[in-house]
């Protein structure tokens, strides 16, 4: 290999392009003739990309199954479309309605109640509404429940009339046979169920204008029949709203002078006798059916839950309610929150400061004992952190109960009489012992992996240089060992705040938490906005001490065995 | 810390009084169970002291003294409260024993350093006591419930049978319950179903991401992470109340696949974690000289980098399987009848009163937990040896 002239080639060509090198002042240059900083640039960019990619399905992933229903659940605790959706005619009127005042809504605002009402009871949305409605002021549920059977007799006095004056108003074909188009009644007249989807109704040209308020009517009635019910339109006789509706349009404006299509007779029949037919009074039609249609708290209370989004369930969360004056605290028998706020905290606190007590030493005397010793007993803590959390929660049901093994060991020894045992399980002292022990391993573990890194000689200094066995804890090892107990403390009240299998089945009443009473809200008392607003506040807190964490301990740090 | 003392044999004035001391404790509650507390205490501590002395000057030989003594006390036990009573005295018998020979020889400070004064030494030994307890209190809950799983009756304590060791006290009809039980079988199966999906999942999306992550420039680490981990500090509850609401409105709500994606999303943080951990110890080296001579990048991951990363990576999935595995919370929420699994069983079984069958199942998840800490354990022990971080 040690070719001579080969050797000396090589090296003057080096030099040449040094040479070279010296005289090109121009930006410095990568193999392939582009500048060496964008080069570099693209290939960051690259290696960015490749990064993101890789973890783009996981995020994704993460983002649809668990942000998604997060955000969701977020949504729903300030959503407030039912009320607005289910009475949007009468939620409108209320806009302008005084609710400080002491005069219930007018007539008006009735009978768009009585419009939005009789949809609602069609599509079966009332009791929807007035369970929403419930959750603010009790008998809502009722109140809707009771007026539904009722307010569909309500129009009926109309169409008992106009079915009075001609047999015409009776039958469905009649009226199809001029609201409807003259295509449309074409193809309904062949059809049949085995054809298949019915023929979309198709309103008469015009129509708009003759009848207004019928037409309104007429298209949701059709609309609501082909589609909801899946009833032939052609031969359903209406329903009795429309015949309101009708009345309506002929005591009030319409084109039907200029109307000569089919049934324009009976129309103009109809309009001649509908000006001295008897009406309705919606505002007293309401007060038969209950006397609440007539109380101004239900009035007031409809009208704040009017708008789309509320804050109704974060002021009852955090007990209070809404009033005509704005917010106020809910009487003082009625706060609940506040005070399974203030226990879940409380509760929490003391499980940290007892994971503390108890975890300290045992982290003390594994980061102090040799390996090997250390080892076998962090199998001691690893393995309870191992166990399924039921497991864990039946044997301290199994041992803390009035007959369990804890009692009944009192009452052998002596310590306690058997008609007085100890009351362990289904109240605070419970939960507390339960998750303690459940809890402690997450404070060990981040305990004992910051003091394995103190290291034993400053303890050995500080006493070599006179201080006592007190002092050199207090003041040398016990400063380095609090990142441990920062870490290990948030990790087990973040834990602890939000438990709620073990607080469920050894708490009982007294002993259970702020999570509890969410997963009754969501499963049993169905107020689903009030669960999400009390899992918005919890999950405010955890982000508040989750972001804690990340700036004292790091999240990459989190160890786990 | 193997500070070797010498020592030296003590005097009397400082064991007896000390063993009288041991003895006056675990007189009271003997003394209370056979009805006076200050019989027990002065009986206790008078007739320990008086062995201690007798044992040590009278008798010397310290074998045939402990043994002695725990045959002694053992016979005293069964006179005094049968079967069980000999356990406890032959416990009593045996410790102190130990205890009158460990102080009368020296013994307790041959193992600390020789500076320490009386009060140190003291100070010492109450400590490791007090550890000792803590110890107790995180493994005796788990402990207990085995032998109570073998319990005849159908009853949440010790049987008087069970303390005598009759052997009609013990049976496996409990165990026999839930290999029979239909309920339990079918959530057994539903578990099996649902957790080794749930653990794929996350382990494949993890996995990658969490190469990706551990490249040297990932734009928004921080944020990406903080996103991943979310769901292990996001309480349970509320993850549960989220998902219920979202999957109902997209139908998955009560479905196979529902209770899947929701616990493979749950199990993703901990294959993060541990795979992120690894990493850390991976030379990128390894992966550029693989794709110098000709790898495709394919090729590399599955023959170079995912053999080194393997321990991780199963040890994250043994997390995401045990997340799966034991969840209850949001099993309830987003599952349906058909996917009742195992934990959901104990939890219904748990809170409408009981039967002992759940004993049977804790003890068997015991073992299965048992298990799966052994494989971590060695797991993460052959892959600190791989990367050179061997623990002496």
């Amino acid at each position: 290999m040690s070719d001579a002239p080969t050797a000396q080639t090589a090296s003057s060509s080096a030099a040449e392009a040094r040479i070279a090198d010296a005289a090109y002042t121009g930006p410095m240059l990568a193999a392939d003739g582009t500048p060496l900083k964008k080069s570099l640039n693209r290939a960051l960019r690259l290696q960015k990309m490749r990064a993101l990619a890789l973890i783009a399905p996981l995020l994704i992933f993460v983002l649809v199954t668990f942000i998604a229903p997060i955000a969701d659940m977020l949504f729903r605790s300030v959503e407030n479309e039912i009320v607005s959706e289910t009475l949007p005619r009468t939620t409108t009127l209320l806009a302008n309605w005084d609710a400080k005042g002491t005069e219930i809504p007018d007539e008006a605002v009735f009978e768009a109640l009585y419009d939005d009402m009789f949809y609602a009871i069609e599509a079966k949305e009332h009791t929807k509404l007035g369970g929403r409605l419930n959750y603010e002021l009790t008998g809502m549920a009722s109140l809707f429940r009771k007026s539904g059977r009722k307010v569909e007799d309500m129009g009926e006095v109309y169409q008992d009339q106009f079915e009075g004056l001609d047999a015409f108003w009776k039958t469905g074909e009649n009226w199809n046979s001029f609201m409807g188009s003259d295509e449309w009644l074409a193809s309904m007249a062949g059809w049949t169920k085995a054809d298949g989807r019915q023929p979309k109704f198709k309103l008469r040209e015009g129509m708009a204008d003759v009848l207004p308020a019928t037409t309104a009517t007429y298209l949701k009635y059709a609309a609501f029949t082909q589609n909801e019910d899946q009833k032939n339109l052609y031969t359903t006789d209406p329903w009795a709203i429309v015949y309101s509706s009708l009345h309506k349009d002929l005591t009030g404006e319409n084109a039907l002078a200029d109307y000569a299509g089919p049934a324009a007779e009976q129309l103009k029949a109809g309009a001649a006798a509908a000006t001295s037919f008897e009406t309705v009074n919606f505002s007293e039609a309401f007060l038969d059916i209950d006397k609440k249609w007539h109380d101004l708290d239900v009035w007031t209370t409809i009208k704040a839950y009017s708008p789309k989004l509320t804050s109704g369930y974060f002021l009852n969360a955090i007990d209070m309610q809404k009033s005509v004056d704005g917010a106020e605290m809910r009487p003082e028998n009625q706060q609940i929150y506040g005070i399974l706020f203030y226990r879940t905290m409380k509760m929490s606190v003391i499980i940290t400061l007892s994971c503390i007590m108890l975890g300290y030493p045992v982290a003390w005397i594994l980061a102090n004992l040799p390996a090997r010793q250390a080892n076998l007993l962090l199998i001691l803590v690893l393995l309870p952190f191992w166990t399924s959390l039921l497991v864990r929660t039946s044997a301290w049901k199994v041992l803390l109960q009035d007959q369990g093994v804890i009692n009944d060991t009192l009452v052998w020894l002596g310590i306690v009489a058997t008609d007085d045992r100890l009351a362990l399980i289904n109240n605070q002292t419970g939960t507390i012992i339960a998750m303690t022990h459940i809890l402690l391993p997450f404070m060990i573990l981040p305990l004992y992996s910051v003091m394995q890194t103190i290291q034993p000689t400053y303890l050995r200094a500080a006493k070599s240089l006179g201080a006592t066995n007190w002092t050199a804890f207090w003041r040398v090892y016990f400063p380095q060992s609090v990142p441990g107990i920062g870490a290990g403390s948030i990790l087990v009240f973040i834990l602890a705040i939000g438990y709620y299998i073990t607080p469920a089945i050894v708490g009982g009443t007294e002993g259970t938490f702020i999570s509890n009473r969410i997963a009754y809200h969501i499963s049993s008392s169905l107020n689903w906005g009030l669960g999400a607003a009390l899992g918005a506040i919890l999950l405010a807190a955890v982000m508040l001490l989750y972001y804690a964490y990340d700036k004292i301990v790091g999240i990459d740090n989190v160890k786990l065995g | 810390m193997v500070a070797l003392t010498p020592i030296s044999r003590t005097a009397p004035s400082f064991y007896v009084p000390v063993v009288a001391a041991f003895g006056a404790f675990f007189g009271v509650f003997i003394g209370t169970g056979q009805g006076s507390t200050i019989g027990g205490v002065l009986g206790g501590a008078i007739l320990m002291g008086v062995i201690a002395f007798v044992l040590t000057k009278v008798a010397k030989n310290e074998r045939v003294s402990r043994w002695g003594l725990t045959l002694l006390l053992a016979i005293g036990g069964f006179a005094l409260a049968g079967l069980p009573g000999l356990f406890v005295g032959a416990f009593f018998g045996w410790f102190f024993g130990f205890l009158i020979f460990w102080l009368y020889e020296g013994r307790y400070r041959a193992k600390v350093a020789p500076y320490l004064t009386p009060g140190q030494v003291l100070w010492h030994f109450s400590f490791r006591t007090l550890c000792g307890m803590i110890f107790f209190f995180l493994i005796a809950p788990i402990i207990i419930v085995m032998p109570l799983s073998f319990n005849a009756e159908n009853f949440f304590t010790f049987t008087p049978e069970m303390l005598r060791f009759d052997p009609a006290g013990y049976s496996l009809k409990h165990y026999r319950d839930f290999f029979t039980n239909d309920a339990w079988q079918d959530a057994v199966k539903n578990s099996l179903y649902i957790a080794p999906v749930a653990t794929l999942l996350s382990v494949s999306f993890g996995t990658l991401a969490a190469i990706g992550l551990s490249q040297p420039h990932v734009p928004f680490r921080r944020a990406i992470m903080a996103i991943l981990i979310s769901p292990m500090i996001v309480p349970l509850i509320i993850s549960a109340a989220g998902m219920y609401f979202f999957y109902s409105r997209v139908g998955l709500q009560g479905t196979y696949i529902g209770v899947v994606l929701a616990h493979a999303a749950l199990g993703i943080p901990f294959v993060i974690i541990t795979v992120t951990a690894t990493l850390v110890g991976f030379d990128n080296s390894l992966t550029r000289a693989a794709a110098n001579m000709g790898a495709n990048p394919v090729t590399t991951f599955f023959r170079v980098q995912m053999p080194l990363i393997l321990p991780g990576v199963i040890s994250g999935g043994l997390f995401a399987f045990i997340t799966s595995f034991d969840e209850v919370v949001v099993v309830l929420f987003v599952g349906s009848a058909g996917q009742k699994t195992l934990p959901w069983q104990m939890f219904t079984g748990l809170r409408e009163q009981i039967s002992p069958t759940i004993l049977a199942v804790a003890t068997i998840l015991v073992f299965i937990s048992i298990c799966l800490l052994t494989v971590v354990e060695l797991l993460r022990r052959r892959s600190e040896r791989m990367r050179g971080m061997s623990p002496s």
